[in-house]
């Protein structure tokens, strides 16, 4: 078990920059998700990581040993990969074994090890099969087997579960969570999946054009993200975001989302927000604090009517879809509180959980 | 009116069905027949090679007799005489001695060149590739003289070793370029994984990529092994006494003297020498069909 750390690392390919300048340290025993869409350069720092990728410039250390010459195999990671490669002509146990074999380990000390990861994932009764016999979600668990037996310094996912079907990409989830919680390996794991990087991350790193906008746990960045990418990529649904002009209201402030529709800012954020007045910004808020009014007398938040457009019942909530200005926007209300398409509904927004965006920077204010 | 309902409905699947079994039934009896006329067509000729050489020198002279059976009895005397008065068992030997050393020469050569070429990125490795398979299309009836030339500057001229160094020229180009595909259709991730796991690149060939690609290997390994077996151009200019010659040239050679023609021999050598690629290909056919599959739609 090890740090890593990653200082002004850099990968160019010829004149495309795949990822520019990162700096990440990873405490011993953590686990980081880089999250972002394809292209944002996540697998190729993690493949940067891993020595399977020559690093354009910086430096990366593993356990405080810089390792940018060194190959894989000395770097002692492991890593489990998309399409789990799993040698399809071994056997489970010798699949989970190959690597320490190479590493000319006492047969007994092999067999030990193996055994206990089999343990671990529940595959003592597959270990002599081989992988066509096995489903997506056993070879996903013989691929992280043969990371554990290694006992590697760190471990490296690259969307480990993005072949799996819905209902067992939720199972392994909790596996891997488990599984680290039981090994306490360094953990980097690359998905493109924001709310599998909520899941299962310490720390969540979203990556965006091959930089890092923003690193902080999965509630940090859900509450307060740094800038509109990281705002509009957490969270499922998207935040909403509706052009806004930013105008005081005597002692107060006011955000003008249309001409018929105006919400007064909380007190307590006003005066973060003050030196915008007069701008014309981005209002940002989640589904979640467009609710219905119903039950909801206590909780702070501003009522205002709206026409729905699309009503989409989830079972346990309905999304509600409707328009402010030609932009839509959707709320989440209580399955019995929802109306239907093309009826007038009153919602209630939480502006205690709003975000201002200057669209010239894209910063959170 | 309901009841015409209910009957007519079910009845256009069932149509639909019948005229699909009638199709099909076609599609068969077509397929049969034209099966059948290959058989035919391509079985005609060992059957006549069987059945001569299974009679006696007094038979095939007479001239009366129906050709296509036996009428005065089956003899293995053929047989006999072609192993007992002939250099045969020394053509065969050359043969085998030459065949097993292309075959190792041709495998190790075209693994590693396919290896290198379709796993580690050096600078014109994809021209070199491309360069590989051209040479394979140059006819080796335009490569002999040349090739005449070298093997007599090195003094392997009527000599089956000169035929162990001029067969990889045809075998390794081919074989490399049916293995490259074979290679190149294994997943990145899996060498990735070795080498993570500790592999190097020859551990890596010789622990993962050639068990993975065993059905590339045999079928690249059956198709030197036939252009071996089957040389004539070569053998025919470079080798001039029986106790060099190889199977397809010595036999022919041996057994045709002037305008006399030793039928029955001719034939009984010609089975017994197409009987080793015959047990390879039954043997292996699976793997032939599977290796070149991959080779020709992964490549």
């Amino acid at each position: 078990m090890a740090e890593v750390a990653l200082r002004n690392v850099v990968k160019r390919y010829d004149d495309v920059v795949a990822v520019s300048s990162i700096n990440l340290d990873i405490p011993n025993q953590e686990f980081v998700v880089l999250v972002g869409p394809s292209g944002c350069g996540k697998s190729t720092t993690l493949r940067m990581i891993a020595g399977l990728e020559d690093i354009t410039d910086g430096e990366i250390s593993i356990g405080g040993e810089v390792v940018n010459d060194l190959p894989p195999k000395d770097r002692d990671i492991a890593m489990v990969f998309q399409n789990y490669a799993l040698y399809p002509h071994m056997t489970v146990a010798e699949n989970m074994s190959f690597g320490l074999k190479l590493r000319k380990f006492p047969k007994e000390e092999i067999k030990r090890r193996v055994d206990n990861a089999a343990r671990i994932l529940d595959i003592t009764e597959l270990l002599a099969r081989r992988p066509k016999q096995l489903s997506g979600g056993q070879r996903q668990r013989v691929a992280m087997g043969r990371a554990i037996v290694r006992n590697p310094k760190v471990f490296l996912f690259d969307e480990p579960l993005s072949n799996l079907d819905a209902k067992l990409r939720v199972q392994m989830r909790t596996e891997i969570k488990r599984v680290h919680q039981q090994v306490k390996t360094t953990t980097v794991y690359v998905t493109h999946d924001q709310v599998e990087a909520m899941t299962l991350a310490d720390r969540v790193v979203v990556m965006n054009g091959g930089r890092i906008e923003q690193i902080g746990t999965p509630n940090d960045l859900y509450h307060h993200p740094k800038t509109r990418f990281v705002a509009g990529f957490i969270g499922s649904p998207a935040m909403n975001f509706i052009p806004a002009k930013l105008e005081t209201n005597g002692s107060g402030l006011k955000i003008r989302l249309s001409d018929k529709l105006s919400f007064q800012v909380p007190e307590r954020r006003a005066a973060r927000y003050r030196p915008h007045a007069g701008k014309d910004l981005l209002f940002g808020l989640r589904p979640e604090h467009i609710t219905e009014t119903r039950g909801s007398e206590n909780s702070v938040g501003q009522e205002f009517p709206v026409t729905l457009d699309v009503v989409e019942p989830m079972g346990m909530e309905t999304m509600v879809f409707f328009t402010i200005d030609g932009t839509e926007v959707c709320g989440r209300v209580e399955p019995t509180a929802a109306k239907g398409s093309g009826e007038t509904m009153q919602l209630r927004a939480n502006l205690d959980h709003m975000h201002l965006i200057d669209p010239a920077t894209s910063a959170v204010l | 009116m309901t009841a015409v309902t209910v009957n007519s409905a079910p009845a256009r699947p069932l149509a639909g069905r019948a005229s699909l079994k009638r199709g099909r039934r076609w599609a068969l009896y077509t397929s049969y027949f034209f099966l059948i006329l290959f058989a035919i067509f391509f079985l005609t000729p060992p059957y006549y090679m069987v059945i001569t050489s299974l009679k006696s020198d007094a038979e095939v002279a007479h001239m009366a007799t129906n050709p296509w059976f036996i009428f005065n009895g089956i003899t293995l005397d053929q047989f006999r005489l072609l192993f007992t008065t002939t250099d045969f068992p020394i053509f065969f030997k050359n043969t085998v001695i030459v065949t097993v050393c292309v075959v190792c020469i041709t495998m190790v050569v075209s693994v590693l060149a396919a290896f290198s070429l379709s796993r580690m990125r050096f600078f014109g490795s994809t021209v070199l590739a491309t360069g590989i398979f051209l040479t394979y299309l140059i006819p080796d009836t335009l490569l002999f003289i040349p090739m005449f030339q070298i093997v007599k500057s090195i003094g392997l001229l009527n000599s089956y070793w000169g035929m162990v160094l001029v067969y990889p020229t045809l075998t390794v180009p081919f074989c490399t370029w049916i293995m490259i595909g074979y290679f190149q259709s294994i997943p990145k991730e899996l060498d990735e994984a070795a080498l993570i796991d500790g592999a190097g690149h020859i551990q890596m060939l010789l622990k993962i990529f050639i068990p993975v690609a065993l059905p590339g290997i045999i079928a690249a390994m059956i198709f030197a092994f036939t252009v071996s077996w089957a040389a004539f151009v070569y053998p025919m200019a470079f080798l001039y006494s029986a106790d060099q010659q190889v199977l397809t040239v010595g036999t022919v050679t041996s057994l045709i003297k002037a305008d006399v023609y030793k039928w029955g021999m001719l034939m009984a050598g010609a089975l017994v020498a197409a009987a080793p690629p015959l047990v390879i290909y039954a043997f292996l056919m699976d793997y032939y069909i599977a290796g070149l599959t991959a080779g020709a739609t992964k490549g």
